[in-house]
C-alpha cells in the first residue's frame, strides 16, 4: 500500500546550506501524515562577545522534524525563552499540549572551544528527564548538537538516534576541461548534509560505496575505461586501497560485519557471481552457483548469511544463502516473489528488516513475515540504505532529470530530501553509528 | 537486405584473397587507409590492394559502409537476443577476426538506465559475451576478444524515455584504432 498518495505533502522547512563557497545540499523537509509529538526546542542562551556560530536549538529541532516522530514548535509559539529548566513556568508551556521541551545555553570555553548545557524536560509532571554538560571543540560543534539530538531522541521513544552519522554518496557533474565527459565525486557529509568532504575526484564512474563497520574507510567500485576495480579508501588519511583485480566484473563490495572481508561480485569463472574477498590474503571464495546473474550482496548482521540479487528465476529477485557450522553456503532460499523486479538489498542492523528496490521503487520487507510495504512512488528510485537505528532509509531518486537523495521513515512517513544545486547525486550509503565526540 | 548479402560477397571475396596472402607490411597498410579515407569525402570507397593482391584489414575496417561498418547493436530491456540481422552482421566480423588473428576487438556492454546500477553492471557483460560468443563459435579466437561492461554509466542518449533507452541497451565492437 502506498502510503504517500494519501498525503498531503507540505514543504515545512527549506534549509539552504551556505559555507562560504563550499555550499553544497539543501534539505527539504515534507511533513508525513503520521504522530508526531508537539515539543519545544527553546533557543538556546548564549554567553558571548560575537554572535554564535550555530544555533544549536534550531539544529536540534531540524533533526527531530526529520525523524517524522516530533513536531518542534515554531518560533512564534514558543511562551517564553527559558535557558536553565529553573527558569521555565511549567503552567504556560502545559497549556500548548507539549509533552516536553528541551533548555540550554552554549558559551565560548578558551580558544575553539564551547560548552554546552541543555536539560530535556517532562512538562507534565515538571521533571527533568536528561541533562548534560558538553564540552566541543569548534570543529565537532555541529556533531556535539547531533548528539543532543540523539539523547532527546533515545530518552523519549527508547530508540538511539542516528543523527550523528554521516552518509557517503556520488557526485556527477560536467567536467569543465571536456564537457562531453563527466566528474565524479565520492563524498561524505553529515547526515543532514553539511560538512561535506570530498575522498575522490575521477573521470571514471564511482559505484556502491559501502562503510566499513567501524566506519573509517569506504569500499567503492570504479569503473574504468579497462573495466570495474575495486577500491577501499580511508576516510581520515585519504589513502586508497585498490583490491586485487578479476578479469570482468569487480562489483558491489560489501563488508562482513567483522570488517575483515567483503562480500562482492566477480564474473571470472564465467558469469556475475557471490565471493567473499578475504583482505588480509587477497583470496577469494565463491559462494553461489548459477546461471544467472548474482550480484548486490549484503551481510547478515550476524554474519551467517548473505542476501543477494540474482536473475536465476528469470527476473531479478532477492536470495538468501547461509553459512553452515563449516562456513558452507547452502542453496539460496527466494525472498521476494511480488513484482518483476527485486534488487539492491539493504538489511537493518536487527536484522529484520530488507529495503530494497521494488519495480522501481523503494519497499521495505519484513524478513520474519515476507510482509512488503511500498514506501516510494516516485519513478526510477534506486540505491536504499538503511539509517543504523532502522529508522529510516536513505535512497537516490530523480527530480527535474537530476538525481537527488531522498529519505523516508522506514514506516513511511516524513520524506525528506536532499539535492545539490549542481549536477546529479547518487548512490547513498549511510554510515554506521559513531562513539560519542564528548 | 540485398545490400547485405552484397557486402556478404564481398567480405567472402576478401577474406578469400586475404587467406591467399601471408601478412601485409605495415607502412603500405597505411598508405591504403589513407586511400581508403580519401575515397570516404567524395562518396566513393576504395580498397587498398597490396602487391600480393591482398585487401587490407585496415581497409575493411575503414570501409563505413561495408560489412564490418555495424559495430552497434540494440538489445531489448533485461535481454541478450540479437536478431538475425545482427547475426549476419557479426558473422562478417567473426570471418574477418578469424581471418586477421592479429587483430582485436574490444566488445563494450551498456545498459538503460532503468534497474539498479550494479545489476546494469552484470547485464553489460552479458549482452556484451553473447556477441563474443557467437563470434567464437564463427571462428574469432577468444583471445582476440576482450569484453567490457560500462552497465548504465555510459548511456549514448540522455533522456529519460524509451527513444533514450532503446539506443542505451547495447554492445559496441571497438577495434582499436577505428
Amino acid at each position: 500500500m502506498i502510503n504517500l498518495t494519501k498525503k498531503l505533502i507540505t514543504a515545512c522547512c527549506l534549509l539552504l546550506i551556505t559555507f562560504g563557497a563550499q555550499a553544497a545540499l539543501t534539505i527539504e523537509i515534507e511533513k508525513g501524515e503520521g504522530e508526531a509529538a508537539p515539543i519545544a526546542i527553546v533557543p538556546f542562551g548564549w554567553k558571548g562577545r560575537t554572535p554564535p556560530p550555530i544555533q544549536p536549538a534550531q539544529i536540534v529541532a531540524t533533526d527531530l522534524r526529520r525523524s517524522g516522530r516530533f513536531a518542534p514548535l515554531a518560533d512564534a509559539d514558543l511562551v517564553a525563552r527559558p535557558a536553565h529548566a529553573q527558569e521555565v513556568k511549567y503552567r504556560a508551556w502545559r497549556a500548548l499540549k507539549i509533552d516536553n521541551m528541551v533548555v540550554g545555553r552554549m558559551e565560548p570555553v578558551g580558544k575553539n572551544e564551547y560548552r554546552i548545557d541543555f536539560q530535556l524536560l517532562d512538562v507534565v509532571n515538571g521533571t527533568q528527564m536528561a541533562g548534560y554538560s558538553i564540552r566541543t571543540s569548534t570543529r565537532d560543534l555541529r556533531r556535539a548538537v547531533h548528539q543532543i539530538s540523539d539523547i532527546v531522541f533515545e530518552a523519549l521513544t527508547g530508540t538511539r538516534g542516528a543523527f550523528d552519522t554521516r552518509i557517503a554518496y556520488v557526485t556527477v557533474a560536467k567536467s569543465v576541461k571536456n564537457p562531453k565527459r563527466n566528474d565524479y565525486r565520492l563524498a561524505v557529509s553529515d547526515v543532514d548534509g553539511y560538512n561535506e568532504k570530498i575522498l575522490l575526484k575521477s573521470s571514471n564512474p564511482i559505484l556502491s560505496p559501502s562503510w566499513s563497520p567501524d566506519g573509517q574507510r569506504i569500499a567503492y567500485v570504479s569503473v574504468t575505461p579497462k573495466g570495474p576495480v575495486i577500491y577501499i579508501q580511508n576516510i581520515q588519511t585519504r589513502t586508497a586501497r585498490k583490491l586485487k583485480q578479476f578479469r570482468g566484473l569487480n562489483n558491489a563490495p560489501s563488508w562482513s560485519p567483522d570488517g575483515r572481508k567483503l562480500a562482492l561480485t566477480l564474473s571470472k569463472d564465467g558469469n556475475p557471481e557471490i565471493y567473499i574477498y578475504e583482505l588480509s590474503t587477497d583470496r577469494v571464495k565463491r559462494i553461489t552457483q548459477s546461471y544467472g546473474i548474482d550480484v548486490e550482496p549484503v551481510w547478515l548482521p550476524d554474519a551467517k548469511g548473505i542476501i543477494f540479487t540474482s536473475d536465476r528465476g528469470g527476473t531479478p529477485q532477492l536470495y538468501l544463502t547461509r553459512f553452515n557450522s563449516f562456513g558452507r553456503a547452502s542453496r539460496a532460499e527466494r525472498l521476494t516473489f511480488e513484482g518483476d523486479y527485486n534488487a539492491r538489498a539493504s538489511i537493518s542492523a536487527d536484522g529484520e528488516r530488507l529495503a530494497f528496490v521494488h519495480n522501481h521503487h523503494i519497499a521495505v520487507m519484513n524478513l520474519k513475515n515476507k510482509s512488503l510495504r511500498i514506501l516510494t512512488d516516485t519513478p526510477w528510485d534506486e540505491s536504499p540504505s538503511f539509517a543504523p537505528n532502522g529508522s529510516m532509509v536513505i535512497y537516490a531518486t530523480q527530480e527535474k532529470g537530476n538525481g537527488v537523495l531522498a529519505a523516508i521513515s522506514a514506516d513511511g512517513q516524513a520524506p525528506q530530501k536532499l539535492s545539490i544545486k549542481t549536477g546529479d547525486i547518487r548512490e547513498p550509503a549511510w554510515s554506521p553509528f559513531r562513539k560519542r565526540s564528548f | 537486405m540485398e545490400k547485405v548479402v552484397k557486402w556478404f560477397v564481398l567480405t567472402l571475396a576478401a577474406v578469400t584473397l586475404i587467406a591467399c596472402a601471408s601478412g601485409a607490411k605495415k607502412d603500405e597498410s597505411a598508405e591504403s587507409a589513407e586511400q581508403a579515407s580519401s575515397g570516404e569525402e567524395t562518396g566513393d570507397t576504395r580498397y587498398g590492394v597490396d602487391d600480393a593482391g591482398k585487401i587490407d584489414a585496415k581497409t575493411l575496417l575503414s570501409d563505413t559502409t561495408g560489412p564490418l561498418s555495424r559495430r552497434v547493436f540494440y538489445f531489448e530491456f533485461d535481454r541478450t537476443d540479437l536478431s538475425e540481422e545482427d547475426r549476419q552482421a557479426l558473422r562478417a566480423h567473426a570471418e574477418f577476426l578469424a581471418q586477421n588473428p592479429d587483430i582485436s576487438v574490444v566488445i563494450e556492454g551498456h545498459a538503460d538506465e532503468r534497474g539498479t546500477r550494479e545489476y546494469n553492471m552484470a547485464l553489460g557483460e552479458r549482452r556484451a559475451k553473447a556477441i563474443s560468443q557467437l563470434l567464437v563459435l564463427q571462428g574469432a579466437s577468444k583471445d582476440q576478444i576482450q569484453e567490457i561492461s560500462f552497465g548504465e554509466e555510459r548511456p549514448v542518449a540522455l533522456g529519460h524515455d524509451e527513444s533514450a533507452w532503446k539506443v542505451n541497451r547495447r554492445a559496441e565492437l571497438l577495434y582499436s584504432g577505428y
